[in-house]
């Protein structure tokens, strides 16, 4: 999985990447330069020659220094502008809208539509369209948090009571790793998230499937680990779209299966993974919402396996 | 100089104490297998048991319970405290007890005209966070844990300025 500035994929991070290698190439020449006349210095001043300079030479020399760090320092500073002027005019009207909601500490998202039933809610995994724009508004749902996915753009800020949208396009299609990157309390390093750019086909049948209620489980397993979601707390916080369970604080889980990782990306989802994380979240996650809850292993295994199951 | 550090510590520890979080219930199960509601008892009268909350000297558990008290829908009928269709539970009368044993019993079981049962639905750790988050509305915990501030506009004072209601139990109407 892709997460490095240097690897950009989409129209925004290519500018970043630009931006950042003229400011590399120009550091890089400037440290080459200034060691090598530290060294010549150096070896002057072990021979012990004098070289006969006076006050006045070399303080000429410190001015014309001085002076030509202003005009790179000027230089660069009037590059980033442009870039910044670049990024900023990327917008293009009729674009998809996604809603990110950072909490402490996952992503809930939130693909918008007209019709309020064709909203599509998910977390900590973003799908987007190859070649096209797409806005995403970014709020916080309780302290400053900020969205960075090095390949695709730059980072924002997501600030509680204000909302900010970043503008995408993934060129190239590919799976690319997303990070808080604002400390944002005790588990900042565990709140990443995924996105997946792939082909507009491929991405209207994903959001046609999890338009979708959740599959109904078919063996008696599964079955009765639906009857333990909606008897336990489970439904307090999470939401499986087609049953009782409509919580709305923690991440919407009617297409759990579908999804790669598990707790904003600490742990990959397997089911093992999975049969941990609800016997015991906060030995992996400590400081994380999710309560510790008393279930039999076997109540436990059967709600596994319905989760598992949706797809 | 002494005294200043050792001033200095105290209130380092007092800190640490009131800061301290608990992602589990310190004691698993010193629940409230038989919590009185009623106040006849067979034969002679004995105090009940003394049932301490674990979480009331606690400033991250009350601030959680301030966030589960929106989040499960207490607001609902209880609104910021003032009552609406549920009682008011900012203020000193108490219809099922203020204990915080009696507290956790009524949100666990559920009371008559209204009060749904939410057995099973919260842990206890949760509900035990409730608990000390509905004694600090009527000012009932130590003042130094109570929440400060909302998240959003409240009309009332915050819960660490509301004067300790000492509560008065009205019993069934």
């Amino acid at each position: 999985m892709l997460q490095s500035v240097l690897e950009s994929a989409g129209i925004q991070a290519a500018r970043v990447e630009s931006e950042w290698w003229f400011i590399f190439r120009v550091t890089t020449v400037v440290t080459v330069i200034v060691l090598a006349g530290l060294a010549v210095a150096v070896r002057r001043g072990l021979r012990g020659r004098d070289t006969g300079a006076s006050e006045q030479r070399m303080l000429r020399y410190i001015g014309i220094a001085g002076a030509i760090t202003v005009v790179i320092l000027f230089a660069i500073l009037v590059r980033s502008i442009f870039t910044s002027r670049a990024l900023a005019s990327e917008r293009v009207s009729d674009v998809m809208q996604i809603e990110v909601m950072a909490y402490q500490w996952w992503w809930s998202v939130e693909y918008q539509h007209p019709e309020p039933e064709q909203r599509v809610r998910t977390a900590n995994e973003l799908h987007i369209p190859v070649g096209k724009t797409v806005a995403i508004k970014l709020l916080a749902s309780d302290v400053i948090h900020s969205f960075w996915v090095p390949s695709l753009a730059g980072k924002l800020d997501a600030i509680p009571g204000h909302e900010a949208v970043l503008w995408l396009r993934a060129d190239r299609a590919g799976v690319y790793r997303g990070q808080c990157a604002e400390y944002c309390g005790f588990q900042h390093a565990h709140m990443a998230f995924v996105v997946i750019a792939e082909p507009p086909d491929d991405f209207e049948r994903w959001i046609q499937a999890q338009r979708k209620t959740a599959n109904q489980p078919q063996s008696p397993i599964e079955q009765r680990g639906l009857q333990l979601v909606q008897q336990r707390a489970c439904v307090m916080c999470h939401t499986i779209r087609g049953t009782a369970a409509g919580g709305r604080i923690a991440p919407d889980l009617t297409h759990f299966a579908t999804r790669s990782t598990i707790a904003a990306g600490t742990l990959p989802r397997t089911p093992e993974h999975v049969n941990a994380w609800i016997s015991d979240p906060q030995a992996i996650k400590p400081g994380n919402r999710m309560p510790t809850i008393a279930l039999a292993p076997e109540d436990r295994a059967a709600i596994v396996a319905y989760l598992e199951q949706l797809r | 100089m002494k005294r200043r550090l050792a001033i200095a510590l105290l209130v380092l520890t007092a800190a640490c104490e009131r800061e301290r979080r608990d992602f589990k219930l310190p004691n698993g199960d010193h629940l409230t297998a038989a919590t009185q509601v009623s106040q006849l008892q067979p034969g002679a009268p004995s105090p009940p048991p003394v049932v301490e909350s674990p979480f009331q000297d606690n400033a991250y558990a009350l601030s959680e319970g301030k966030r589960l008290y929106s989040a499960f829908n207490c607001v609902g009928c209880h609104a910021q405290g003032g009552g609406a269709i549920g009682p008011a539970l900012m203020d000193h009368r108490w219809i099922y007890g203020s204990r915080p044993d009696q507290i956790f019993s009524t949100i666990v079981q559920g009371r008559p005209n209204g009060m749904p049962s939410f057995a099973g639905k919260i842990p206890d750790q949760q509900v035990w966070q409730l608990v000390a988050y509905v004694q600090s509305m009527s000012g009932n915990v130590p003042k130094d844990a109570a929440p400060a501030r909302n998240d959003d506009m409240q009309a009332s004072k915050p819960e660490l300025r509301r004067e300790p209601k000492p509560p008065v139990q009205t019993g069934h109407r």
